[in-house]
């Protein structure tokens, strides 16, 4: 019983990290891989406003929110449009950009005492004998909420249709007047936002620690791969399978597993399927 | 020719998402042959070859080498047994010149055990062979043609060039993705020779082509796709006076008036 | 000079037409053309270790510009001459010096046995290890390859083996400072000129095949796979040289060998020194590794610079260092009237 509640809390949690980077990989093919400094930048924007500038909490999180999508699209709009179409220089640049948040969160920001965020709701409730926190809860309410209104923007909101279209095919959609820039700087901004909505939900689960930015691009990436790039189907299910097999893996064999467990589902899927469950088939593999 | 055809396809069939590229197509080819893989753009030609070579796995149907069953095995490794094919957008190495372009298949274990030199190391003798190979197929060695660099070649050149590579792996089936396309008249006029003297070589042509005249000159038999399915096989002449086949082309009652 | 009514020209300098192949030795100005740069780099870096005698706290971060060069060419090789983007430098790091660590305690080799031992050995292992991964499209293999070391740190440090946390210790010093300097100093300038001497061989276009027009290379009946294995293997032979030597250096091998610094400063130093050059990611470390221990007072902050001068040089100036120099040497530029 305990597994499979922490298991469902876990695999939203993966979920919700998961979602802005599929976001935009699945819409402009860009792998961002500065998604786990981003998410971290979220909840250290959010703790600077709420500690040092004395602003209520829903406040806070609004300005963090809006202040990491502008980073987003900032990021693209200034540096990664210029490498567009180079899929290697866009990794490099993109994770150098985010080891840059990083390192200089690390040095300038989370130094001395631990750094938290308090939870929306403080306590816990009784589910079948296992007490969890209503923060919990609300990670999972949120993954559920975001996942099916994901959806239902993509293919009933005219920007969503937009986005879909060029998803299918970038080449298409720019003749059909979509305008590639833009909506990729959208997608970027969306795709930090979601980054930071999973921040701020999960962060007041624990410590704001540097490491957790890379930890979370191990999960976000081990998550996307092995449910398929640029799937969404793919991924929320990628997340469940990876969200109890870590599970699991803590309960029998120790907390120190964790990320092993991600980073040896990365390895193993691009090793026997790279397009992962339900990635476009063949697209990773040699050109056959 | 022998009875046993040299290369057997039965019933492949490639489905790329939505599209049928290939549906069930089959043949026979015997050693010797000049076999014309002909239809409109979109037939399946390319993808048939593809499937032949390795390059895509067919989702079903059997390919036969000389009795031996090749289907969707690694390309590399159906080059090595003798079933080489060029392709219709060459890129060779432009800043090098020519000949270099050649050592590349001559690492080939095929080029190794048929070549007749020993093996690398040797500074030389690579290029030796190359040069020599070149020499075969029409790179005038006088005027220095074989050490000019690719990028200076014109385009009959480099369809030389590119058979060229195929023939050093001393292949037994050469197929031919559009060599014919892109050439001018005088480069065709000394092309086709060279298919002839490849084919009293005893090596075996399969020749995709959309220039059907000089085509019809060499192939002894004729196949035709649409839509991914076999139209039609047979001689030229057969093929040519088909209703079927002029509607593939012209969808109406065009005069198609060739040979 | 005017855009519309003037382009800029690029045209080679009389003297490298002059110097070309066999004219190099036509006489005195075009063989100097040709060696002097060449000769600048060796004997420079040979005179390193002689030049800084009164610091030797810069003597000990030359070994590493070293170490730090070779995973670069390494770095360089794979990514420009084959095709494969490795961005997990330090997995081979982490291997070679695991490897003499290990050999050096539990067998008791000397460094001089431990070192190339642990080289062949662990590239082999290296190279076995990412065979699978070998048919993978660049952008694949590329994120594989960053996950391999961070993988093995959490693995020695999950399961407590050779060593968890703490890391192997007692590990044997070189038998003298200056054997350290120049056993590494000759090993970058033989591997340099060895891959820049290899990679217009035969089997040098095969790589570039590999690279290039891997269809071509497939039809022309080469296994693709084992080419790149030979790459693989070969760049790894770098990479765990310079691990086996870190260990011998700081005595020690630890997960810290896994870490970031040794993934991302090759492809810093390759982006500004110059891709595909292989002697540009020699230049890019001989610049960043000094910034970067400049900047150690800051703490990882380094980190943040080097991957913020990484990401401005692969945006605005990706040609890098040395090919803007290469170009300036071998070219000059003038307008020419349309």
């Amino acid at each position: 019983m305990h597994i499979l509640i922490y298991g469902v809390i876990n695999s939203a949690s993966l979920a919700l990290i998961a979602l802005g980077f599929t976001l935009v990989y699945g819409i402009s093919r860009l792998p961002n891989f500065a998604h786990g400094a981003l998410y971290l930048f979220t909840g250290y924007i959010a703790w600077v406003t709420l500690n040092l500038l004395g602003v209520p909490y829903l406040l806070a999180i609004i300005i963090a929110l809006l202040f990491i999508a502008a980073v987003g699209g900032a990021m693209y709009q200034f540096i990664l449009v210029r490498i567009r179409g180079m899929a290697i220089s866009e990794i490099i640049a993109s994770y150098a950009i985010g080891l840059a948040i990083l390192e200089g969160l690390r040095w300038g920001g989370l130094k001395g005492a631990t750094i938290i965020l308090p939870p929306f709701v403080e306590g816990s409730v009784n589910i079948f004998g296992v007490s969890v926190d209503y923060q919990r809860i609300i990670v999972v309410a949120l993954g559920v909420l975001l996942v099916a209104g994901l959806w239902m923007f993509i293919h009933y909101t005219k920007i969503g249709l937009a986005l879909k279209g060029m998803a299918q095919d970038e080449r298409a959609a720019m003749t059909l007047g979509i305008d590639s820039d833009r909506m990729a700087v959208v997608s970027m901004a969306l795709g930090s936002a979601f980054a930071g909505i999973a921040a701020l939900a999960l962060l007041p689960l624990g410590n704001i620690v540097v490491e957790s930015g890379y930890n979370v691009l191990i999960l976000a990436v081990a998550v996307c791969i092995v449910g398929g790039l640029g799937s969404w189907t793919g991924a929320v299910l990628a997340a469940f399978l990876i969200g109890f097999a870590q599970i699991l893996t803590v309960v029998y064999l120790g907390p120190q597993f964790q990320i092993v467990v991600a980073l040896l589902a990365i390895i193993i899927t691009l090793i026997i399927r790279p397009s992962g469950l339900f990635g476009r088939q063949k697209e990773l593999e040699e050109r056959v | 020719m022998s009875n046993e055809p040299i290369l057997r396809a039965e019933e492949l069939s490639k489905a790329f998402g939505g599209v049928q590229a290939l549906s069930l197509v089959s043949f026979d080819l015997y050693k010797g042959d000049v076999l014309g893989i002909i239809g409109p753009n979109g037939s399946g030609k390319t993808t048939l070859v593809n499937c032949l070579t390795g390059f895509v796995k067919s989702d079903s149907g059997k390919v036969h080498f000389k009795g031996k069953k090749i289907t969707n095995m690694a390309p590399h490794k159906i080059a090595n047994m003798g079933v080489t094919r060029t392709f219709q957008i060459m890129r060779p190495y432009y800043s090098l010149p020519a000949y270099k372009n050649l050592i590349v298949p001559l690492f080939s274990p095929r080029s190794r055990r048929t070549g007749g030199w020993r093996g690398g190391g040797k500074l030389g003798s690579r290029d030796t062979v190359s040069v020599d190979i070149l020499e075969e197929i029409g790179f005038e060695r006088d005027s220095y043609v074989p050490y000019k660099m690719a990028s200076s070649l014109p385009t009959g050149y480099l369809k030389r060039l590119e058979l060229a590579r195929c023939l050093a792996l001393r292949p037994e089936i050469v197929i031919c993705d559009e060599v014919f396309s892109g050439l001018s008249m005088s480069e065709m006029a000394s092309m086709v020779p060279l298919i002839e003297r490849l084919q009293m070589d005893g090596i075996t042509l399969i020749m995709i082509e959309h220039r059907l005249r000089e085509l019809f000159r060499v192939a002894n038999r004729v196949m035709v796709l649409n839509f991914g399915m076999k139209l039609l096989e047979g001689s030229p002449e057969e093929v040519v006076e088909n209703e079927q086949v002029k509607e593939a082309y012209f969808g109406s009652e065009e005069v198609f008036g060739y040979v | 000079m005017d855009k519309h009514t003037h382009r800029k020209e690029r045209v080679d300098r009389g003297i490298k037409v002059r110097s070309d192949s066999v004219y190099a030795v036509s006489g005195w100005p075009e063989t100097l053309y040709l060696l002097t740069p060449r000769l600048t780099l060796i004997l420079g870096l040979l005179a390193a270790p002689l030049i800084l005698y009164a610091f030797p706290y810069w003597q000990r971060v030359l070994s590493i510009i070293c170490i730090y060069g070779l995973l670069a060419v390494s770095f360089d090789f794979l990514a420009h001459y084959v095709g494969l983007v490795s961005l997990g430098g330090a997995f081979f790091i982490g291997v070679g010096s695991y490897g003499a660590a290990l050999l050096n305690t539990e067998l008791g080799l000397p460094p001089v046995l431990s070192i190339p031992i642990a080289t062949l050995v662990g590239a082999a292992v290296c190279t076995v290890l990412l065979l699978p991964c070998l048919p993978l499209r660049g952008v694949y293999f590329a994120i594989v390859t960053l996950m391999y070391p961070l993988l093995a740190a959490r693995i020695i440090e999950a399961l407590d083996i050779m060593g968890g946390t703490d890391g192997l210790i007692g590990v044997d010093g070189f038998s003298g400072s200056w054997v350290e300097k120049y056993t590494l100093l000759c090993a970058l300038l033989f591997f340099l000129f060895f891959l820049r001497r290899l990679v217009m061989e035969d089997i040098g276009l095969v790589f570039r095949g590999v690279k290039d027009n891997d269809q071509a290379v497939k039809a022309s009946g080469i296994n693709i796979t084992t080419y790149k294995a030979i790459a693989v293997y070969i760049s790894a032979t770098l990479g765990c040289f310079g691990g086996a030597c870190l260990a011998h250096i700081y005595m020690w091998a630890g997960i810290s060998q896994f870490a970031l610094d040794f993934s991302i400063i090759p492809i810093a130093a390759t982006v500004v020194g110059g891709a595909g050059t292989l002697v540009g990611p020699v230049i890019g470390c001989l610049i960043l590794v000094p910034v970067s221990e400049l900047l150690r007072d800051f703490g990882t902050l380094r980190i943040a610079v080097y991957a913020a001068i990484l990401t401005a040089f692969i945006v605005y100036k990706s040609e890098g260092i040395m090919t803007y120099c290469a170009r300036k040497y071998h070219q000059f530029e003038r307008w020419v009237e349309i």
